[in-house]
């Protein structure tokens, strides 16, 4: 059936929270009252790039984006636009104007993200459409698993997940080791606070992930594939099973993929809540049924693996690139990035930025474009003052190093890492001591136990971490810190352990002065930690609106309708909620 | 898990199987007991159709697959998505992701608290809410983002909490 027009409707997660299903109920309604069914197609798609003001739609063959929609406004736009022609010019997007700064599309480069968004992810057939499942085809029918890796060494891909393993290295590995029975694992585990790439890429263009396992199991020799992905996800879970199964139908799964003498399946498993389970030995474990306990490498799963067997892990990212890097070729990727860090990266970016979301730039871009050109700058145009990169075992990266270019090594050599692609960013009025006892709370809570310098270390620093924001920091305090970090890096089995320091390691080394303020002066200049500041009210600028009193948790909160409130600094749990509910900007912290 | 031994011993007594819980346990055992690495397949499986593994499930399912009961517990307590009681109707997870608490999370758990009147990982007398605290729901740039069942409430404010309990029955 040839369609007039096609109406995408965002179904990501926070065009979902703001309505979206009702908006495309209505959508359909008013498709159907207006007998344009057979006219108009209604696809559901993944984000469409501006969620924050979601619901958000877009009109084809014109491209008109409507955004902040009702069900009122989804009835009123198919009358006007679609029968009458009328574009509705009120409810279109339109650039936030208070923003000089270059659209970011400008500055990223789509290649993991190209069809997240413009393609429905529950239909083959889309993703077939933009060249998917050639780069199978063309490694089944003209490459030989050799040639295959080799590309992939041309284009110069490493690892999406963390530590930035060349993935050809990885694959040969896998390939030569002997065994009849191989596997390849896609790590789906994506836990890192703060980071969600892989999750819109399962959920947005899961056939991109499909496709490259597929071209990785015939390049190693696996004929059995498995996806790891976390219970958290269960969009992702549901899509990907989806996948799955439409590509079976098509033959693109199963026996005898395209004729050729290679057969492979895809089967889902899921995580069930363990952070640890991101870390590939314990991810087997895992689906091998077991606790997802870490275990002594070697022998690496390239050679030893799933039930003993040689086994290729790669995160969705590496992945998703495959498919590209063969049906592009591996120089068009390698043209990309920088010397050692080549091609894109996605990165979540989320906390203290005027443009919270995702994002995809070439390897090498600075922090401060990714923060300002891209990310629209801080908040409320409040000082930078940290970048956290690489997760809970990555680093807090300071102001000093705004022009250093995000790859693999630069990121390394001050102290964070690349992680899965998490990028938080703080502002002046983030307390990077709180911030460290934040991610060493994180950590304590998802090791798994087995290494004792990670599992009672990491509860050790916890608790000083605690102390000294809850305002009885003692001298040597620090020194302590520093001398458990390095027994738990040099004494655990497996990433987390190994990387659990890092936070408190990288804030001491450049936001020291802030640990000695809560320690020896008791005060935390950032007014964050509860033991060591004050609500107040600002008598002359109190309306007496009572909201601060409503909402006081603790009732520390006296005044009548009309007159100044007082907090009882002795009731107060400094929780701020009282500052956060305020009209009028009087309550403030001393 | 968070259950103290007391509940747990408690829950052994009063959480047999229903007929309806037990045909879904054995739909899911009779697809995948045979599979590789059945035992936290299983286990995944019962956890998203039924919702919890209680200790009667826990031992039928032991039985069925074949391995000791003391390593189904020791999977169970291992991954903190397992639960072994039902919950309230609706689940509250508030998300402490870097995001959410940089924005304000922990303000809403003092706030959430309060409006129930429970604790963290309690649930209401009536049963109708549970609260929790999760990982990174992956909405970071609606931070702080609150999830009631499966609805994803994002830039949440303390002051609208009362207001969005109403709906969930």
């Amino acid at each position: 059936m040839v369609y007039r027009a096609h109406i995408l409707i965002s179904g990501d997660a926070a065009c979902i929270a703001k309505g979206a299903r009702d908006v495309e109920a209505a959508l359909w309604e008013a498709v159907q009252e207006l007998n344009l069914k057979d006219e108009v197609q209604i696809l559901e798609v993944s984000s469409l790039g501006h969620s924050d003001q979601g619901p958000e739609i877009v009109i084809y063959p014109d491209g008109t984006d409507y955004v902040n929609l009702t069900p009122e406004d989804a009835k009123f736009i198919i009358e006007e636009h679609l029968l009458k022609g009328r574009p509705v010019e009120r409810l279109t997007y339109r650039e936030p104007p208070s923003l000089p700064l270059p659209p970011p599309s400008e500055k990223e480069v789509r290649v993991v993200l190209e069809n997240v968004g413009k393609i429905d992810p529950e239909n083959i057939e889309d993703y077939i459409a933009m060249d998917g499942y050639m780069a199978l085809g063309k490694v089944l029918g003209e490459m030989t698993p050799e040639e295959v890796i080799e590309e992939l060494k041309i284009s110069g891909l490493r690892g999406r997940g963390g530590a930035g393993f060349p993935t050809w290295l990885k694959w040969t590995l896998a390939r030569n080791a002997p065994g009849d029975m191989k596997y390849v694992i896609c790590n789906g585990d994506e836990g890192d606070p703060g980071a969600f790439m892989n999750r819109s890429v399962l959920e947005g263009d899961p056939h991109s992930v499909i496709e490259g396992m597929a071209i990785a199991a015939y390049a190693i020799g696996a004929s059995q594939g498995y996806f790891y992905v976390r219970a958290e996800y269960p969009i992702a879970i549901q899509t990907l099973r989806a996948a799955i199964k439409q590509a079976r139908d098509y033959g693109l799964l199963g026996e005898h993929i395209f004729g050729a003498d290679f057969s492979f399946d895809l089967e889902v498993r899921m995580g069930a809540g363990a952070f640890v389970c991101g870390e590939e030995t314990a991810l087997m474990q895992s689906i091998e049924g077991a606790r997802g306990m870490p275990r002594t490498r070697p022998p690496y799963p390239a050679t030893a693996g799933l039930w003993g067997n040689p086994t290729n892990i790669n995160n969705v990212e590496t992945y998703a690139n495959v498919p590209k890097i063969i049906h592009k070729g591996g120089s068009w990727f390698a043209s990309m990035g920088t010397d050692k860090s080549k091609g894109t990266k996605t990165f979540a970016i989320a906390g203290k930025v005027e443009r919270t979301g995702l994002i995809e730039v070439p390897l090498g871009m600075t922090i401060r474009e990714i923060v300002y050109d891209v990310g629209g700058g801080v908040l409320g145009g409040k000082k930078f003052k940290a970048v956290q990169t690489g997760g809970p075992m990555g680093g807090c990266i300071p102001e000093q190093y705004l022009d250093l270019p995000v790859d693999y090594e630069h990121l390394k050599e001050v102290g964070s890492m690349m992680g899965s692609g998490g990028f938080v960013v703080m502002d002046e009025d983030t307390c990077m001591v709180d911030i460290a006892r934040f991610f060493m709370e994180f950590t304590q809570d998802e090791s798994c136990g087995k290494c004792v310098p990670c599992r009672v270390g990491t509860r050790r620093m916890l608790e000083i971490l605690n102390r000294i924001c809850a305002g009885e920091g003692r001298p040597g305090d620090i020194e302590t810190l520093e001398e458990l970090a390095v027994y738990i890096r040099d004494g655990s089995l497996c990433g987390l352990g190994q990387g659990a320091p890092n936070p408190v390691l990288s804030t001491l080394q450049y936001f020291r002065d802030e640990y000695e303020a809560h320690i020896y002066d008791k005060t935390c200049p950032a007014k964050v930690c509860k033991g060591l500041i004050e609500y107040k009210i600002n008598p002359e600028a109190c309306i007496g609106c009572t909201r601060c009193a409503r909402n006081c948790p603790v009732n520390a909160i006296e005044g009548k309708p009309k007159q100044t409130h007082v907090i009882d600094a002795d009731i107060c749990i400094r929780c701020g909620v009282c500052k956060q509910v305020c009209p009028v900007d009087a309550v403030y912290v001393e | 898990m968070s259950l103290s031994p007391e509940v747990e011993t408690q829950a052994t007594d009063t959480l047999a199987m229903s007929p309806e819980e037990k045909a879904t346990i054995d739909t899911i055992l009779a697809e995948n007991a045979g599979k590789p690495g059945a035992t936290m397949l299983v286990l995944t499986l019962v956890q998203e159709n039924v919702g919890y593994i209680s200790p009667p499930m826990q031992a039928y399912i032991a039985e069925a697959l074949d391995v000791p009961l003391s390593h189904l517990y020791g999977v169970l307590t291992f991954y903190s998505f397992f639960r072994m009681a039902p919950i309230g109707r609706h689940k509250i997870s508030i998300c402490l992701g870097t995001a959410c608490y940089v924005r304000g999370g922990p303000m809403l758990i003092e706030k959430f608290q309060q409006v129930l009147g429970i604790g963290m990982d309690q649930t209401t007398e009536d049963g109708r809410f549970t609260l929790e605290v999760c990982r990174c729901v992956g909405a970071c740039s609606q931070a702080p983002v609150v999830m009631i069942d499966d609805d994803i409430l994002g830039r949440v404010n303390p002051s609208d909490v009362a207001k969005l309990l109403r709906k969930y029955k």
